[in-house]
């Protein structure tokens, strides 16, 4: 599996193989039901952890990863915006307001991070090795939707096992403006608009009511900015800075990062 | 309703509901407690953790650290369980000495915080129960501190509490560190000496209101002239 052929080192103490929980996949069937999320739902759930039985739990703490966002990302006539907020939490606690969730993957193409934030940063990572393996076996740049299928091949070798992850691959190439939504269930779409994570209701609300083709860099920008505004507003496992970006034929620009408190004040007085 | 009060064997009175027979599945982690604490500054980083090793309502050991040193310009903090976190240490050792031997040279912080994400990832579906905080110099002599959570994601920060009495500390941290939610307040730069003395009154608090910490605090002082510990006692009880 992909896991393995990465992690594998000289010593091969790390082999993937030795950790693989076949055994504890199969008795969980029945309950796999419980982190099981609906397309376009929240993929903040805890990710099944095979040995941590539910007993444990008035005792032990249970491990806890670092899930709980808003990502959203949209095309219109000079590219693609993405923005997207910075918090991450740990069940109920806040265990950090600054996290990247742009990941840069190569000077043109950006990958969003909503769900596990391991499984996204990992993956994307491998996504930005295959990327440059492309590029210097093919002595061109791979398309977005290249990229795209290339990540969602990967984690499909892995569905059913827990990992959470979804994530938006934006993009120009020769077709223009790109963007893919790609999760761990194996989904992978061609969209114009995206908002992922347990705000992005809020956010498609905002969105969807200022959405023009023919707007300019400024507004589109201000339009995503004020949408993950909002979804941090309402959703309590969103928050920290709003980070923009913008996608055009030169590749990506980090457009801006804003304080959420600082918004607040800014729209307050315009209001 | 069915239900009685009685004595557990360890004599505390116990209140329980009679369910019929459960099972009890044996669980390959347990929670050993543990706070550990990491701080960068302009040309210091400190790393910090208490020296209480528990489990349950009994304390194993009074004197184990849980800060490791890992070259001349980094150390680790590892808490959460035991077991893995020395595996997780010897893991690393290893690591290191196999870049030194290939590459010629020690790894930066920033390198082993990348390859430590990478450990943790390797074994995504049985993780390493360890909340580790990376502290040291990066190769510009200015202090990092890189925080993980047990998967391998990871990020830079500037200050950064891990372990059982986090969610207290770091509150703290991002006001006094931080200057968070407090208005018109000059940010002056944060000085080792401030920094080491904000780190002990940080975790006598901790101390006073988190059972697993305690004991005695471990504080190491990394600068360019090598790295620095002390030892400073806690409350026992």
């Amino acid at each position: 599996m992909a896991l393995a052929s990465v992690l594998s080192s000289d010593l091969g103490d790390f082999s993937y193989e030795k950790c693989q929980p076949v055994d504890f996949i199969g008795g969980l069937g029945p309950n796999a039901a419980n982190y099981e999320s609906a397309p376009g739902e929240s993929l903040s759930f805890a990710v099944r952890n095979p040995l941590f039985g539910e007993a444990d739990d008035d005792v032990e703490k249970k491990i806890q990863f670092l899930h709980g966002t808003t990502t959203l990302a949209f095309k219109f006539q000079h590219g693609v915006i993405v923005a997207v907020d910075s918090r991450a939490t740990a069940g109920a606690y806040i265990a950090s307001q600054t996290v990247k969730k742009v990941i840069e993957i190569n000077p043109y193409l950006l990958g969003t991070m909503a769900g596990g934030a391991a499984d996204c940063s990992f993956w994307e990572r491998l996504l930005a090795r295959q990327c440059r393996i492309y590029e210097l076996r093919n002595k061109e740049r791979i398309s977005v939707a290249a990229a795209s299928k290339l990540l969602a091949n990967m984690v499909y070798q892995y569905k059913g096992m827990g990992l959470s992850m979804g994530t938006m691959v934006c993009g120009w190439d020769k077709r223009g403006p790109g963007l893919y939504y790609v999760d761990s269930e194996g989904n992978r779409v061609c969209g114009d608009l995206f908002a992922v994570g347990s705000g992005s209701m809020y956010a498609y609300g905002v969105i969807d009511s200022g959405l023009r083709q023919d707007l300019t860099v400024e507004e589109a920008c201000e339009l995503g900015r004020r949408a993950i505004y909002q979804a941090t507003y309402r959703d309590a496992y969103s928050g920290g800075q709003v980070n923009l970006y913008h996608v055009h034929s030169e590749g990506w620009t980090r457009v801006s990062q804003d304080d959420v408190l600082k918004l607040h004040q800014q729209y307050k007085g315009q209001a | 309703m069915l239900s009685s009060l009685s004595f557990g064997d360890t004599g505390k009175m116990k209140e329980y509901h009679y369910t019929g027979a459960v099972e009890h599945r044996f669980s390959p982690y347990a929670f050993n407690g543990g706070t550990v604490l990491a701080v960068a500054g302009e040309d210091f980083a400190i790393v910090a953790s208490d020296t209480r090793l528990s489990e349950g309502y009994s304390i194993h050991c009074r004197d184990s650290p849980k800060c490791y040193k890992l070259t001349d310009t980094t150390v680790i903090g590892c808490s959460g369980f035991h077991g893995d976190c020395l595996t997780l240490t010897k893991i690393i050792d290893a690591r290191l000495k196999m870049y030194k031997h290939s590459n010629n040279k020690m790894m930066t912080s920033g390198a082993i915080a990348a390859m430590l994400s990478t450990i943790l990832y390797g074994r995504r579906f049985f993780p390493y129960y360890v909340y580790n905080i990376i502290g040291g110099l990066d190769e510009e002599g200015k202090g990092a501190v890189y925080s993980f959570d047990p998967v391998g994601s990871y990020q830079r920060d500037t200050y950064k509490a891990g372990g059982s009495a986090s969610a207290m500390l770091q509150p703290l941290l991002d006001n006094q560190i931080g200057f968070k939610n407090m208005e018109g307040v000059q940010h002056v730069p944060l000085t080792k000496e401030k920094a080491v003395q904000l780190v002990k009154d940080v975790f006598v608090s901790a101390a006073e209101r988190d059972v697993y910490t305690g004991d005695a605090l471990r504080i190491c002082l990394i600068t360019k002239e090598g790295m620095d510990e002390q030892t400073i006692p806690l409350r026992r009880d």
